[in-house]
């Protein structure tokens, strides 16, 4: 076999050298070890500063040019499937707004407490808007997505992230440009959680699933509480608003379990967001903020009203 | 020429692992999106051996490690497409270069370099995974890495062929 193409493989590759794979190899172990060992001051946070400051302008110019080829098949919609779209939206807009007025006491209540959080120092929040460049795969089995905006925008680590929808995540780790965010859905995000009905209080946990079987885990503090189906959890936020910011909702219970063993009741949560086509984002800084960009400002009273 | 060659196994690397991230996030499914950069090192196996294609596995799992969204241990893809590149390199000289010998050596690559990603993670506990999230991604990984090799592999090895440092022929 060797003799059968002699002119194009090189030499080196002839003979495979056990000593280049041993010498890769160990340099794997050691940057594994160095980066496992260091945890959150590891010395490889310069390195990796350095490529991320080196790859997310390139990922942020990248999505700016795939975005609008993914619309393409959007423009073939027929109008038949344009008039289901507007049955089944009038369908659902007419449900949401009978939800609305039902849950206007729960709401009431959560004005109250926001009122109550509030009076610590903050008037309110500022958002930085930005948009979603990169997603890590899923073979990475982490759930992590890039931010076109990075320190040079306002944002810093232990920030909350939200979207229309509701609660996306924290930012772990900004760059010049660029932030990556921790997803709700990770395995290794909690969140503190607070059901809208009771505000009994616990903690969500990620399901690592994404797509149509992402699902975060709710336990609550006090194991005498049963939440209902189709509860609502909104985050209980922590102090000065970091990482995550009080009021932002997270889903709704769609089980309950009560497992015999520890006697604590485990509860299913369906997020609100959805997390494999995510875009616009809005990052929770202080209204101070200096920022590159536009910071959008909230009156709390307007956003709780649309919300 | 090497400077030429260093900037085009540079460009290909950081190409591949740009698209990955910033591209196929539109075209997931279940989150899986193909692994571009294992693909290219696959292609560099077969053209240019074990040796090379090690070396190069080693700055792309590095890349994949370092760039934006990765949020685990860094060497942990470095050491997968290490494996994947050596033993990529040395399957060409067990098997001939018919697409299908391709194809299947693509679709080992795939399971074996997110096998190790996994179980070095398992090994570390970053993060605390179970098992059967990993049996249920790999499958899909593999079975979309095989559907964009007709695509990649041959833009590739073409690639690989023309930057392949020149031969003195005997």
């Amino acid at each position: 076999m060797r003799s059968r193409r002699p002119s194009r493989a090189p030499s080196g590759a002839q003979r495979p050298s056990r000593a280049v794979l041993v010498l890769l190899v160990l340099a794997c172990l050691t940057l594994i070890t160095l980066d496992a060992r260091g945890g959150e001051d590891s010395p490889l946070n310069p390195a990796r500063s350095v490529v991320g400051d080196f790859f997310g302008p390139i990922e942020s110019a990248t999505a700016a040019v795939v975005r609008p080829v993914v619309a393409v098949p959007e423009f073939f919609t027929t109008t038949g499937d344009l008039r289901s779209d507007v049955a089944r939206l009038q369908a659902e807009n007419s449900s949401l707004r009978a939800e609305l007025e039902t849950t206007s006491v729960v709401r009431n209540r959560a004005a109250e407490l926001d009122g109550l959080l509030a009076t610590s120092s903050s008037t309110g929040y500022a958002l930085v808007p930005a948009r979603v460049v990169a997603m890590g795969p899923a073979q990475a089995f982490s759930r992590t997505v890039t931010i076109d905006a990075g320190t040079s925008s306002g944002v810093d680590a232990d920030m909350t992230v939200l979207n229309n929808d509701g609660l996306v995540g924290r930012v772990l780790r900004a760059d010049r440009t660029t932030a990556t965010v921790l997803l709700a859905v990770d395995r290794e995000s909690v969140v503190g959680g607070r059901l809208g009905s009771s505000m009994e209080i616990g903690f969500v946990r990620g399901g690592g699933q994404m797509g149509d079987r992402a699902r975060l885990d709710l336990e609550l503090v006090d194991n005498s509480v049963t939440p209902g189906r189709g509860d609502v959890l909104v985050t209980w936020g922590s102090r000065g608003g970091s990482p995550y910011v009080a009021g932002v909702p997270i889903g709704s219970i769609t089980r309950v379990t009560t497992s015999r063993a520890n006697l604590s009741r485990q509860a299913e949560v369906e997020p609100y967001v959805n997390f494999t086509s995510l875009d616009l984002v809005g990052v929770v800084v202080d209204p101070g903020t200096v920022s590159d960009r536009t910071l959008v400002r909230a009156d709390p009273a307007t956003v709780d009203g649309e919300r | 020429m090497a400077v030429l060659r260093a900037l085009a196994l540079t460009l290909t690397v950081a190409l591949a692992v740009v698209l990955q991230v910033a591209a196929f996030g539109y075209f997931s499914y279940q989150g899986v999106v193909p692994n571009l950069a294992l693909l290219v090192v696959v292609a560099a196996a077969l053209v240019r051996g074990p040796d090379f294609a090690a070396a190069l596995g080693f700055a792309a799992g590095l890349a994949i490690d370092l760039a934006p969204p990765a949020d685990h241990v860094t060497g942990r893809w470095a050491l997968a497409l290490v494996v994947v590149g050596y033993l990529a390199g040395r399957m060409r000289h067990d098997s001939g270069s018919s697409a299908v010998s391709v194809v299947l050596t693509v679709a080992a690559a795939s399971f074996v370099g997110t096998s190790v990603f996994a179980l070095s993670g398992l090994l570390l506990g970053d993060p605390a995974l179970p098992a059967t999230e990993a049996l249920a991604v790999i499958p899909v990984a593999v079975v979309y890495d095989v559907i964009l090799t007709p695509f990649i592999l041959p833009l590739a090895m073409r690639l690989f062929r023309r930057f392949a440092p020149h031969q003195v022929a005997y």
